[in-house]
């Protein structure tokens, strides 16, 4: 057993946890308030003064994946006894269900998009980090600079130009025109941090593959890629979470085809006014695969970001 | 400046593998390895940037599209610095940006310290603290409206079940005085996590050796704190700090959902002002126009702090 | 009981030129808002897939997106939509740049005759320049701000002796602006059944049009006009005179002693939610709601009342809402579109739209005798549809909507400056919108 006197005291590990923990309950109230909307009744949902203890129900969720409604006594008659158990929670509103609704589409857009984008980031990102750690570009610090100043531009500053830019390429709307948008912006996130962990890879063991005849790629293939991985990882998730849920662009770039769910999930409206148990339905929805996606990761994104440990 | 990698592989290396391991030409890689990513930043973001600069001295307006389009000169930058009005929704974003980063960095900075203590389940409260982040900020802003309702909301019930009082008795994206306070809230719930990773890096990239060599020079663990962990964390504060920054002079989604820019223009931050001359007035000239004053503002103030963070780097 | 509507078969007769079936049958995408009509034009509409062989798809988008997205739409010649039911402001700039076909000669080849339609809403959503026969929508959607409140609550002995006590007459549906306010004064509040509740739900909403369409209906009736009635575009002493000055301060007096706290940034929704929650006595509204009221297990089944917007010392009138359905001029498939304006049009699918919960603009329809009473609120719609004034649909619409919202939620919410500062500084606006515009 090694005694390490920078290990805290036991002392000081309950102080800091009690803390940490009491920041954790409070911050996770409100997403679990929008959980638990999720599951009310629209009256529930709205109840004033607002209730803590409900009776669950699956309204919220059937109302999400569904349109419907307000029905005549005529097409009620039509329609026949409810066949389903959705139907049923539908019929007990007295409306009927039209169809499915556009969330389906939607979640499917964000998964093309989030993802596509996530991928096609780590590779170009990588890449280009490798190059800036391990080369000399010419112009390289202006060039990083350079990179990361495109983040600075509000998105709603440069919309007009790029709107009118797709289609003019015949990328509006559309699930590749969208990618290479949420790519762009991202990269300049992705390189900066890239940059700064593959810089923390000793440069000796590429050196050493070198020598025992490995190609420069290969080096970067086989040697620095899997060194870099933890970091590739935890840099995936950050370009994930905005692409996953970036807002502005989508909501003027794009609408039948290639909409996300962001601009779609505050506004789904029921048969009567805003439908809030099934905008917190979306919502938590939504939010299971970055946070699947995050706990999967979760040991490289802890470890990913402790890369640094030896620096120079 | 060190030596270029291949030049000291080349120096260490027998002339005959040197020969042998040049293949494709460093140079090559290089440029096939950056060359993508600035193509595609040129296409996406400098290629509108540019076409923004040039619109921005027409008078050209997208929803009159049969208007002649006429150079104006420098007459949009003219009308937008001497528009008080703009002056206030700069003033209301300072006021966001400075807020929010204090909080997120005391915050975010507190919360990696304690982490760090490595208290026994502290992976499983990180990831619980870092789902906020994960959010969609349109989602966020669009339920924190719905908690901050007096009448139907959490927030009001919660705050006065610790200070007492009735919850009707305040409105926070009601009243001027508060809703500058309501969207630096819903912020930093939202973002102090982002934050707190970083910091959290940081503190992990120091190595235990230097607080063990402090130990041996009976430092306190007080001066330890200042001189050891807060200047090693230093370039990540910063770039916490500076991607913040960017982000919420960017602030857009959260906000327009949160409070629409009011009471009033309280809470009108520039890019939402921005926004309702681009596509609501549709004045596209003079919207650029903006755009560019806007950028030139971050662009300068980034390049004064990433020389500042470059020279903490080096230290 | 349900009333079923009887539809006149002399209106009919426009059926006769039937539905010519295409040759090809096309895609249509019809775009709107994304609200509860929307949800019944959907079912409406299989009718017209069934008997044309067309296929539909929708696109609806948010309210507070809605007018960004689809101007975005049109002004870059974007073949999104065929078919556009676009807010009424929008008619003006459909019309003079483009974005619109001219319906003229269509209307007249297949026998739809704008007068078989309620007249206001046939100025409101169809025409521009307004009051010239040119017209470029079909009326679609009537809509208007009335007024919802509880009945229930009204009718109770106890606050209904309180209430005339203390204003010496009747708790009831008021007759005036000003009886609305000592009703809302009235009930804010009050404890009723345990809960604190208050007057009323009214329009604050700051980005996109909320307060404009609120405050507008005070304004009206305390003599606000928007132009001299004798030569355009002459605002001073019509914008902000004495009676609209008046108006305005009415509104900011509502809103602080009749609202729930917190209401400061207040739309459609959020009205609805404070009064099916049961907040509010009464609630300020586009008639669109009014069927989801009656359906609502809280506040329906006979527990609300309807009314038109109160007379004000200038007359009455109310803010008009709304929609037309127009033909995109850039879209491939006109004619497809076209024919579905011709189903549209027909009075039994009027008639059924307006039993989904449609308001259907057409006389037949609402002129039908068990018409005002098929619904409780019927009548009030009528009523309602008879006062209506619209904003400014110019083609600078959106810049003259935009300082309205500003100096409007600035005084009244923010409590700055004065009433006659704001209206004021809203004429400097107009006149250098209309300067620019170069109308004068």
């Amino acid at each position: 057993m090694s005694f390490s006197v920078t290990e805290p005291t036991n002392g000081t590990k309950w102080f800091a946890g009690i803390l940490v923990v009491a920041y954790a309950v409070i911050t996770i109230i409100p997403l679990l308030w929008i959980i638990a909307t999720g599951l009310k009744s629209p009256a529930d949902s709205i109840s004033y003064p607002p209730v803590v203890v409900f009776e669950p129900t699956l309204e919220g969720y059937v109302n999400l994946f569904t349109d419907r409604t307000r029905a005549t006594e005529d097409m009620l008659e039509e329609a026949g006894p409810p066949q389903t158990w959705y139907e049923e929670i539908a019929r007990e509103r007295g409306t009927i269900i039209s169809g499915p609704s556009r969330y389906g589409e939607r979640f499917l857009n964000s998964v093309i998009i989030g993802f596509g984008s996530t991928a096609l980031c780590m590779i170009l990102g990588t890449a280009a980090a490798y190059a800036f750690s391990r080369f000399r570009v010419p112009l390289k610090d202006d060039l990083l600079f350079f990179i990361l100043s495109t983040r600075m531009m509000p998105p709603i500053a440069v919309a007009i130009p790029i709107f009118l830019m797709f289609r003019n390429l015949g990328l509006n709307d559309t699930h590749l025109g969208m990618i290479l948008l949420y790519t762009a912006v991202n990269l300049s996130l992705s390189v900066w941090l890239l940059k700064g962990f593959i810089d923390e890879i000793p440069i000796e063991y590429e050196e050493a593959a070198l020598i025992d005849g490995y190609t420069r790629f290969q080096a970067f293939y086989k040697v620095v890629l899997p060194q870099a991985a933890t970091g590739i990882a935890s840099t995936a998730i950050f370009c994930l979470i905005f692409a996953w849920n970036e807002y502005a662009f989508a909501v003027l770039l794009t609408s039948g085809t290639a909409q996300t769910a962001p601009p779609f999930i505050p506004n789904i409206i029921g048969v009567n006014g805003k439908d809030w148990p099934a905008v917190a339905a979306g919502a938590t929805i939504f939010l299971v695969p970055v946070m699947v996606f995050t706990v999967l990761l979760r040991k490289h994104l802890l470890r990913g970001i402790t890369f640094g440990a030896v620096r120079k | 400046m060190t030596t270029s990698p291949i030049q000291k592989v080349a120096d260490h290396t027998p002339h005959g593998v040197a020969r042998k391991i040049r293949g494709l030409s460093d140079r090559a890689i290089a440029w096939i390895f950056v060359a993508p990513t600035i193509f595609l930043l040129l296409a996406v973001n400098i290629f509108p940037l540019i076409w923004t600069i040039r619109l921005s001295f027409t008078n050209f307006r997208v929803n009159r599209p049969n208007k002649d389009v006429e150079w104006v000169g420098l007459r949009n930058y003219e009308r937008i610095l001497n528009d008080p009005d703009i002056w206030n929704t700069m003033q209301a974003t300072a006021h966001f940006l400075i807020w929010t980063i204090i909080l997120q960095v005391l915050i975010g900075f507190t919360l990696a310290y304690l982490i760090n203590k490595k208290f026994k389940g502290n992976d499983l409260w990180t990831t619980i603290i870092v789902f906020p982040m994960m959010l969609s900020p349109a989602v966020v802003g669009n339920f924190w409206t719905f908690l901050y309702q007096p009448q139907i909301g959490l927030f009001n019930y919660v705050v006065t079940f610790f200070t007492g009082g009735d919850p009707a008795d305040f409105s926070m994206i009601g009243d001027v005085r508060l809703a500058p306070w309501a969207i630096v809230i819903a912020d930093t719930w939202m973002w102090t996590p982002f934050v707190m990773l970083i910091c959290l890096a940081g503190l992990r990239s120091i190595p235990d050796s230097i607080y063990e060599a402090a130990e041996c020079d009976r430092a306190s663990k007080w001066r330890q704190f200042w001189t050891i962990t807060i200047p090693m964390a230093l370039p990540f504060l910063m770039l916490a700090v500076l991607f913040r920054g960017i982000e919420n002079f960017k602030m857009f989604d959260l906000v327009v959902q949160l409070t629409g820019g009011g009471p009033g223009n309280t809470t009108t931050l520039t890019s939402i002002d921005l926004k309702r001359e681009a596509f609501e007035k549709w004045r596209t000239g003079y919207s650029s126009a903006y755009a560019v004053i806007l950028f030139v503002t971050v662009f300068g103030l980034a390049s004064i702090y990433v020389k500042a963070l470059n020279k903490v780097k080096e230290r | 009981m349900k009333t079923k509507m009887m539809i006149t078969v002399a209106a009919g007769a426009i059926l006769a030129s039937g539905l010519s079936t295409a040759a090809t049958a096309e895609d249509l995408t019809l775009c709107w808002a994304a609200w509860d009509p929307a949800n019944a034009l959907i079912e409406l509409s299989k009718d017209f897939e069934e008997k044309s062989g067309h296929n539909m798809s929708f696109e609806f988008v948010p309210w507070p997106s809605f007018a960004d997205r689809m101007l975005n739409e049109l002004n870059s010649g974007g073949e999104l939509c065929d078919l556009m039911i676009g807010d009424s402001q929008w008619i003006g700039a459909g019309a003079e740049n483009g974005h619109y076909v001219k319906l003229n000669n269509f209307f007249d080849a297949n026998g739809i005759s704008m007068g078989d339609f309620i007249p206001a809403t046939v100025t409101g959503y169809s025409e521009w320049p307004k009051n010239t026969p040119n017209y470029y929508a079909l009326p679609a959607f009537g809509d208007v701000v009335g007024w919802t409140y509880r009945k229930d609550w009204f009718e109770r002995p106890e606050l209904q002796s309180e209430f005339k006590e203390k204003y010496g007459r009747e708790l009831g549906v008021p007759a005036s602006l000003d009886e609305l306010k000592d009703i809302a004064e009235f009930f804010q509040g009050r404890d009723i059944d345990g809960t604190t509740v208050y007057g009323a739900a009214i329009y604050t909403e700051r980005g996109s049009e909320g307060i404009t369409m609120g405050v507008t209906n005070a304004l009206y009736n305390y003599g606000f006009l928007y132009e001299n009635p004798d030569k355009p575009y002459d605002l001073e002493g019509f914008v902000n005179s004495a009676g609209a000055v008046e108006g305005l301060e009415f509104y900011k007096e509502l809103y602080e002693v009749g609202t729930p706290p917190g209401s400061s940034n207040w739309y459609m929704g959020e009205n609805i939610d404070a009064y099916r929650s049961g907040q509010v006595a009464m609630q300020m509204n586009f008639a669109f709601i009014w069927p989801g009221v009656e359906a609502d297990e809280n506040v329906g089944g006979g527990k609300s009342g309807y009314f038109p917007n109160p007379a004000g010392p200038s007359g009455q009138f109310a803010q008009l809402g709304g929609q037309g359905i127009s033909v995109v001029s850039y879209s491939q498939k006109q004619d497809a579109a076209l024919e579905y304006i011709q189903w549209f049009a027909q009075p039994e699918i009027q008639a059924k739209w307006w039993e989904l919960g449609g308001y259907s603009a057409l006389n037949a329809v609402v002129e039908d005798p068990s018409f005002a009473t098929s619904q409780p609120y019927a009548q009030t719609f009528l009523d309602s549809m008879a006062i209506v004034k619209d904003f400014w649909a110019e083609p600078a619409y959106a810049d003259l909507l935009i300082p309205m919202q500003e100096r409007i939620h600035n005084y009244v919410i923010a409590g700055e400056g004065t009433a006659q500062e704001a209206l004021d500084g809203l004429v400097r606006d107009w006149v250098e919108v209309f300067e620019d515009e170069g109308k004068i």
